[in-house]
């Protein structure tokens, strides 16, 4: 076996940053494929939420007092952490919300007042249902018509039928960075192009993307960009929406409450500037500091180490699996994805499998992924999704294998 | 015929038999393979146990004075599961189905899957079951 990576990387030092993988589940040395989900958290991050309340907690934005200060300070820090990171322009462009799902909703309640009823909204077949589901609530207020870009059984966009549904009633696009369920990593650059080339505006949804690839939000020209950080070492409960200054300018507030505004009589209220118009009441302040030191986690590893390392891990295992008969991989566009590999065995439902592995100590993820509409593409009553992080193991994947072989001999 | 206390003891038993997880998985798998089957017309949506990530049909006929199961599962594992609570409830009085305990599933190394979150929805089984047992019994009561 080669370690190349493993050793440049030095995985074993890195496990040791996250204590859960010491843990035994069912008797068994935890074996976590689950990341997709969520990630796991390491000491650092940790040790950074239980510092914000040892030193340093208190209301942000809002106390003339020190220790207000000193929190407010944190958060904004935090805030300019993951500008950096995504090289926003501004730290204002940086909202920071519960995660991806309240991101949407947030994005999606703002055109309610934009939009008419020709217009047209295209969304991705790939999509997870929090970018589903907001944008139909959406056009069931507004009239709007909802239209899909399809997919393609390599589980890669139809790109051919996203150029031929753009046309000048087109005023939103959504598409994920990155599956949940298959980890194809679409052709955003030029989603995005294509899109601006009729004046609609696009909503990349980043939650997958960000464990594995580092996006420029400048670079790519996107509208809007959604992060949950949960999937990327930080803790639940918050993530950012990227949005360009004069967009967010636009966009009506979607709570309204304290912090997001400037002057409140009765007869009349005035909003708060970016990015506090968006962030209404008490926000989940460790949260949003603890963000940030996620980030600064992840970077002092590097992405390029992280994602030639997963890369590695996802074609061993792809290769390993492969031995086995009757394994079916969906989402098989080479080189065109992250460390996920979502497969079924002919004959075995995702469930059993799921089942038998968890209590070999084993956490994949079974079923739909909150992507129905890909199952019944591929007409599938779900898969069984192992996706791996930069702190698992070929010899985890070797365990996971053998504990497959296994289910799978007792359930034939 | 046996009562619903009786069976129960009974897979009690036989489950206590086995030493780990795996034989107790492996047998719940034969007992899957050994389902009395729903018939294929009965397989519609309404019969159909939602919250379960597998599908999970249950249907339910009056021979005489008791309820008769018959269920089908596309995982196996459901099937196993659901064939255990057939063998408990089928062939039972209405009143004794509404009335089971249902706590031998702990008793049986089952626990996990009594989680309400659990996705094969074992406890949506149960409350099935118990409702076609409410359904008969209210008929009988009213041709009573
Ligand atoms: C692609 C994608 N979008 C959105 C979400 C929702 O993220 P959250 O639950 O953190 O809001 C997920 C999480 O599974 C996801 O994978």
């Amino acid at each position: 076996m080669t370690n190349t990576s493993e050793q440049i990387l030095d995985i074993s030092k890195i496990r040791e940053d996250f204590p859960i993988l010491k843990r035994e589940i069912n008797g068994k040395p935890l074996v976590y494929f689950d990341n997709a989900a969520t990630s796991q958290t390491p000491r650092q991050v940790i040790d950074c939420i239980v510092d914000y309340y040892e030193n340093k907690n208190a209301n942000i934005h809002r106390g003339v007092h020190s220790l207000s200060q000193i929190a407010t300070d944190a958060y904004e820090a935090a805030r300019e952490t993951v500008r950096k990171h995504f090289n926003a322009e501004f730290a204002h462009e940086i909202i920071l919300t519960s995660g991806t799902t309240h991101s949407i909703n947030l994005v999606a309640n703002g055109y309610a007042s934009v939009l008419k009823p020709e217009d047209e909204i295209l969304v991705s077949a790939m999509e997870h249902h929090s970018n589903i589901v907001p944008w139909q609530m959406l056009c069931q207020k507004t009239g709007s018509q909802l239209k899909v870009i399809p997919m393609l059984h390599t589980g890669e966009l139809d790109m051919e039928a996203y150029k031929e549904l753009l046309n000048e009633n087109t005023k939103l696009v959504f598409v994920n960075h990155v599956s949940n369920a298959l980890g194809t990593i679409n052709p955003i650059e030029q989603i995005i192009n294509l899109a601006h080339g009729v004046d609609a505006k696009v909503l990349i949804d980043g939650a997958q993307a960000a464990p594995h690839l580092k996006a420029d939000v400048q670079a790519l020209d996107v509208d809007y960009y959604t992060v949950s950080a949960h999937k990327i070492c930080g803790p639940t409960g918050v993530g950012m929406l990227y949005g360009k200054e004069e967009l967010l300018n636009m966009l009506p507030p979607y709570q309204g409450g304290g912090e997001m505004i400037s002057e409140v009589t009765f007869e009349k209220t005035t909003y708060a500037g970016l990015p506090h118009k968006f962030e209404a009441g008490t926000p989940n302040i460790s949260g949003g500091i603890a963000f940030g030191a996620a980030l600064d986690y992840m970077n002092n590893i590097g992405f390029d180490a992280i994602a030639a390392y997963e890369m590695e891990l996802l074609n061993y295992a792809t290769s390993e699996i492969q031995q086995i008969e009757e394994v079916e991989i969906y989402g098989t566009s080479p080189d065109k994805k992250t460390a996920v590999l979502s497969f079924n065995i002919a004959g075995l439902h995702p469930y059993d499998i799921g089942t038998l592995l968890d209590k070999m100590g084993i956490a994949v993820r079974t079923g739909h992924h909150c992507a129905q509409p890909i199952m019944e593409f591929y007409k599938i009553p779900g898969t069984v999704r192992a996706s791996f992080s930069f702190y698992n193991t070929k010899a985890e994947i070797d365990a996971f294998i053998t504990a497959l072989k296994k289910a799978k001999s007792m359930l034939l | 015929m046996s009562s619903i206390q009786e069976r129960q003891d009974e897979i009690i038993e036989e489950f206590s038999m086995f030493e780990d997880w795996m034989q107790r998985y492996e047998y719940m798998i034969e007992l899957g393979k050994s389902l009395p089957l729903i018939d294929e017309k009965h397989k519609t949506e309404e019969n159909i146990i939602k919250g379960c990530q597998s599908r999970v049909w249950v249907y339910a006929e009056m021979e005489k004075d008791n309820v008769e199961f018959t269920a089908d599962s596309d995982a196996i594992i459901t099937k196993g599961i659901i064939a255990i609570l057939i063998r408990v409830f089928s062939g039972q009085k209405p009143e004794d189905i509404i009335s089971a305990d249902t706590g031998f599933i702990d008793a049986i190394g089952l626990k996990e899957h009594l989680s309400p979150t659990r996705a094969n929805g074992l406890v949506s089984m149960i409350k099935q079951m118990k409702m076609y047992a409410i359904a008969y019994n209210s008929q009988q009561n009213n041709k009573a």
